[in-house]
């Protein structure tokens, strides 16, 4: 599927004739060619796998972690740019803490993964932000019981029960 | 008379007796009903046990503006947060934002609430939030100028796992005793009884209450003496 945007793809701000927004669906593909990243709901729990990628044979093992805890009771795999990804877990981070300290709670997972969605969409609004560059699989337990959530570079958060991205995604999918 | 007029204009306070207090199955929260500015009663029948949300419900003492514009403010917020999550709000969640309010100003603020109430996940659940603007989770909370003479009260008389209607009467029973003693509390009890069936309102009025040692019987006048048949005539 070859979708040229000639000139329609200049800026996150343009919107093409038959109403695509070029560049949130080249952000998606930085995506689609990164190391694969799934998560999986059980009925205990959320597990998380990402895919090891040795860039070089002088890297060490354990380095370019790509799961992140979030808070006490949540983290996140990041598949795409690994600075963009840095980023989105910061923030997460943030809305977690600030709000366990405004209400007393852990956040629950509904509210978080609505809050990073936002906070990705945002980055599309302007013309001098780009997009992420990465998807985020969020998983967590809280009140009502284990949840994940997805999050693509336009925002867009999902509920899922198995999700994929990345290079090996369709692979995955069909296992 | 100037000590009587300048109590006018002395700020309204709640001299009060509140207490909460959790049952099996939920929670039952009791105040009484005066409102004093210094000597005078301002109101002798006020409602201090304010709604939160449909499920959470807090009593006030200290000074009547500062806990109505806390809880003014918390019930403004717990709704927002109502609507974000999309089901009632944990009463650990109305007491945080009533703690976090409360410390944050403490300086300007002079108000010990209670909030209680039920929601499915912990089910009935306690907190008292004093002056400072601390939070405790408790099985049973008493707070107020009346609550100095229920201490020991309740160490005698709370017990784990109570009915309904043990609670409620324990309830009024200690808001009736506090009255009796303290003279900044009085008027009516309420009660506000919260579980997983809903919410349940009942009131008290002083000739209900039983009366405690050395209170007087309830009398109009004694000017009744004069109405009253005048005695038989003794006979040999």
């Amino acid at each position: 599927m070859s979708s040229i945007g000639t000139g329609y793809d200049l800026s996150v701000t343009t919107f093409s004739p038959d109403g695509r927004v070029f560049q949130i669906e080249y952000a998606a593909k930085a995506v689609d060619n990164s190391g694969t990243v799934i998560g999986i709901k059980c009925k205990d729990g959320i597990v998380l796998g990402v895919e090891k990628l040795i860039t070089s044979k002088m890297m060490l093992p354990g380095s370019n972690r790509r799961i992140h805890s979030v808070h006490r009771h949540s983290g996140m795999a990041v598949a795409g740019l690994a600075a963009d990804g840095r980023q989105i877990v910061a923030r997460a981070k943030a809305e977690a803490t600030q709000y366990d300290g405004v209400y007393g709670e852990a956040i629950p997972l509904k509210e978080l993964a609505g809050r990073v969605a936002n906070y990705v969409h945002l980055c599309t609004l302007y013309w001098w932000l780009r997009p992420f560059g990465c998807g985020v699989i969020l998983g967590g337990y809280d009140r009502d019981g284990p949840q994940l959530y997805m999050i693509e570079p336009s925002g867009i958060s999902y509920r899922y029960f198995g999700a994929a991205i990345g290079k090996g995604k369709q692979a995955a999918k069909t296992n | 008379m100037e000590p009587g007029l300048n109590d006018l204009n002395e700020p309204h306070s709640m001299g009060t007796t509140i207490i909460g207090v959790t049952y099996n199955g939920g929670v039952v929260l009791g105040a009484d009903s005066r409102t004093s500015t210094g000597m005078y009663v301002a109101n002798r029948a006020s409602d201090k046990i304010s709604q939160l949300t449909d499920n959470v419900y807090v009593c006030r003492s200290g000074s009547a503006a500062d806990s109505q514009v806390l809880s003014d403010y918390v019930r403004y917020f717990l709704h927002q947060h109502t609507i974000q999550l999309g089901q009632p709000a944990t009463v650990k969640v109305a007491a945080n934002l009533v703690r976090l309010i409360s410390y944050n100003n403490k300086n300007m603020l002079q108000t010990g609430l209670i909030v209680g109430g039920w929601d499915k996940y912990e089910g009935g659940k306690i907190y008292g939030i004093p002056l400072g603007g601390t939070i405790v989770e408790q099985p049973f909370a008493i707070g107020g100028s009346g609550s100095s003479y229920l201490y020991g009260f309740f160490d005698q008389a709370w017990k784990e796992g109570m009915t309904k209607e043990e609670a409620e009467q324990l309830v009024v029973k200690a808001v009736s005793l506090a009255i009796a003693r303290d003279g900044a509390s009085g008027g009516v009890v309420r009660t506000v009884t919260i579980n997983s069936e809903g919410v349940t309102r009942n009131f008290y009025p002083g000739d209900t209450l039983p009366l405690w040692h050395e209170e007087l019987p309830a009398q109009n006048s004694l000017l009744d003496i004069l109405s009253a048949p005048s005695p038989e005539p003794m006979s040999t």
